[in-house]
């Protein structure tokens, strides 16, 4: 009789000790050794990671209030503009947001950076004054630790599968995928591929609203879908998507995270973006759910596209495996072509080993889903229309 | 036979002077160049010495004789690696093979600077700013 188990038993498991944890590389020599049904028996949850560039991230901030209050209308948190929309000292900085002295060598991500890393931070304000907010300017510090709340809300990250990326151009490129040099002189790619989360629960299973997940170095939630979710991507027989899929909204509190896992980053000619470090546990509930854990570089496919195409529907010149990809060159029409990663393969692996020592000393346990995902829906393109056409 | 690596700086009076010719006529030496960058103004030069040490030495002290700059050129690259998160960016754009990565199973960044060749597309790739360029 085939072995299921419950989020129940798991956390059970993990209170006691006994959990038997693994991460999604080491499943995979796990079930070719033993086979599936013995390895669903004897592994109760796989970890996953991926450490890369995810720029749909920011952080909500609370200052609490100055002597005498006021409404903030405008901030800056280091020279770059914070989102002024919101209560009177509440914020949200973007992680893409360039600073307005430095430009894009500084930006939203640095100053999340620096806040985790307990730097101090320049906080300036303008408002308009008001009868309960009387005062007009501010300037002054803070630090994580003088503020109330810090956290990480990230719209999209994680993506589950991403393109790889060339340029077919006589001239250099510089993308939120690296540079990119001319005639296809380079292919970059972006996910941790057999480590990478959605890969690894591609059905979404397991990964739904309320998973408690890593984020940054600190557990956090899967919040919602992540925006641009387009989980009706073409699927390879495996069911891993061949393209851009699923993604993640995270949250997770800022205070408790390490710069370790939380990386600012500034793509040359392109602008700012975050590196976030991202591990989603996965419960081994049936053998279908350690099957599709275990699956290795030489089974996902991706897509390659030309980036010096400027058009957001962009032809495919052909579909690699990460197993090629992670070889250092790939073939495209007849030419080998040299490949680098965008994202980082050691940080994602030390993610999922971090995940794996925090289930097994019983310092993280598994949270089911409240709400899955669909596995129907697809992404919108904006039309350029005239008001009477929509 | 020695090899060494320099960088040369050739000032705008300098930038006609067969210098490459006399280093193998004058001195025996084999110049092995990797990249040149020169206009009218001014011009660097990436080369491999290749001679007996002491001829390499003379040959040195002719350039500077010169007045064209001679760098130790494997002083010029540096990786931060505390700063370095091991993405690979940078090897995406590193034709001559000096920064690598995944040959190790760890899938950590590897520097070779002897196989740099000073092109510096890697300082502005790297995305969190851990290499530079040190004087």
């Amino acid at each position: 009789m085939a072995v299921t188990k419950t989020y129940e038993e798991i956390n059970e498991k993990i209170r006691r000790g006994e959990a038997v944890v693994v991460t999604a590389e080491e499943i995979i020599d796990i079930v070719q050794e033993e086979g599936v049904a013995m390895a669903t028996k004897k592994v109760d949850v796989i970890t996953t990671g991926t450490f890369g560039p995810m720029c749909s991230s920011g952080a909500f901030l609370n200052f609490g209030h100055s002597e005498p209050p006021i409404r903030m209308a405008k901030i800056w948190l280091n020279d770059v503009p914070a989102y002024g929309g919101l209560a009177a000292v509440d914020t949200y900085i973007g992680a893409t947001e360039p600073s307005e002295t430095v430009g894009m060598a500084y930006g939203g991500a640095h100053v999340i950076e620096d806040l985790i890393s307990g730097k101090t931070i320049k906080l300036e304000a303008e408002s308009y004054g008001t009868d309960c907010y009387p005062r007009k300017e501010l300037l002054t510090y803070i630090n994580k630790d003088t503020i109330n709340e810090a956290y990480l809300f990230n719209p999209r990250n994680a993506y589950q599968n991403y393109a790889v990326a060339v340029n077919s151009s006589a001239r250099i490129l510089y993308t939120y995928m690296g540079t990119l040099l001319p005639r296809l002189g380079n292919a970059t790619y972006s996910t941790s591929s057999q480590l990478s989360p959605l890969i690894n629960d591609p059905y979404y299973r397991t990964i739904g609203i309320g998973t408690r997940v890593f984020i940054g170095g600190a557990p956090g939630y899967v919040a919602w879908n992540g925006t641009q979710f387009n989980s009706n991507q073409v699927r390879g027989d495996n069911g891993v998507p061949l393209s851009s899929a699923g993604t993640l909204a995270l949250i997770g509190n800022l205070k408790e995270m390490s710069p370790d896992f939380i990386r600012a980053a500034t793509f040359h000619n392109y602008g700012t973006t975050m590196f976030v470090g991202v591990g989603v546990p996965i419960p081994v509930l049936d053998e279908d759910i350690l099957q599709k854990a275990a699956i290795s570089d030489k089974d996902i496919y991706t897509s390659i596209y030309d980036y010096s195409i400027p058009s957001r529907s962009r032809p495919v010149l052909g579909r690699v495996s990460y197993a090629e990809l992670r070889s250092g060159k790939i073939e495209i029409n007849g030419k080998t072509v040299r490949t680098a990663p965008v994202a980082s393969y050691s940080k994602a692996r030390k993610i999922a080993e971090t995940l794996k020592g925090w289930i097994q000393q019983g310092d993280f346990y598994l949270q089911q889903p409240i709400e899955g995902f669909s596995t129907e829906q697809s992404v919108k393109p904006l039309e350029i229309v005239a008001e009477g056409e929509i | 036979m020695a090899k060494k690596k320099i960088v040369l700086h050739y000032p705008e009076e300098r930038v006609e002077s067969p210098t490459t010719y006399h280093l193998v006529k004058d001195f025996d030496l084999v110049p092995i160049i990797l990249r040149a960058q020169i206009d009218e103004n001014e011009g660097t030069l990436v080369v491999d010495l290749e001679g007996s040490p002491e001829q390499i030495a003379k040959g040195i002290e002719y350039l500077r004789e010169q007045n064209i700059r001679v760098q130790e050129a494997i002083k010029d690259i540096v990786v931060d690696t505390e700063r370095c998160v091991s993405c690979g960016s940078c090897t995406g754009v590193c034709r001559a093979g000096a920064l690598t990565i995944g040959a190790q199973s760890d899938w950590n960044l590897v520097f070779d600077q002897e196989k740099c060749v000073f092109c510096e597309l890697c300082i502005n790739t790297c995305p969190i700013r851990a290499i530079k360029v040190q004087f």
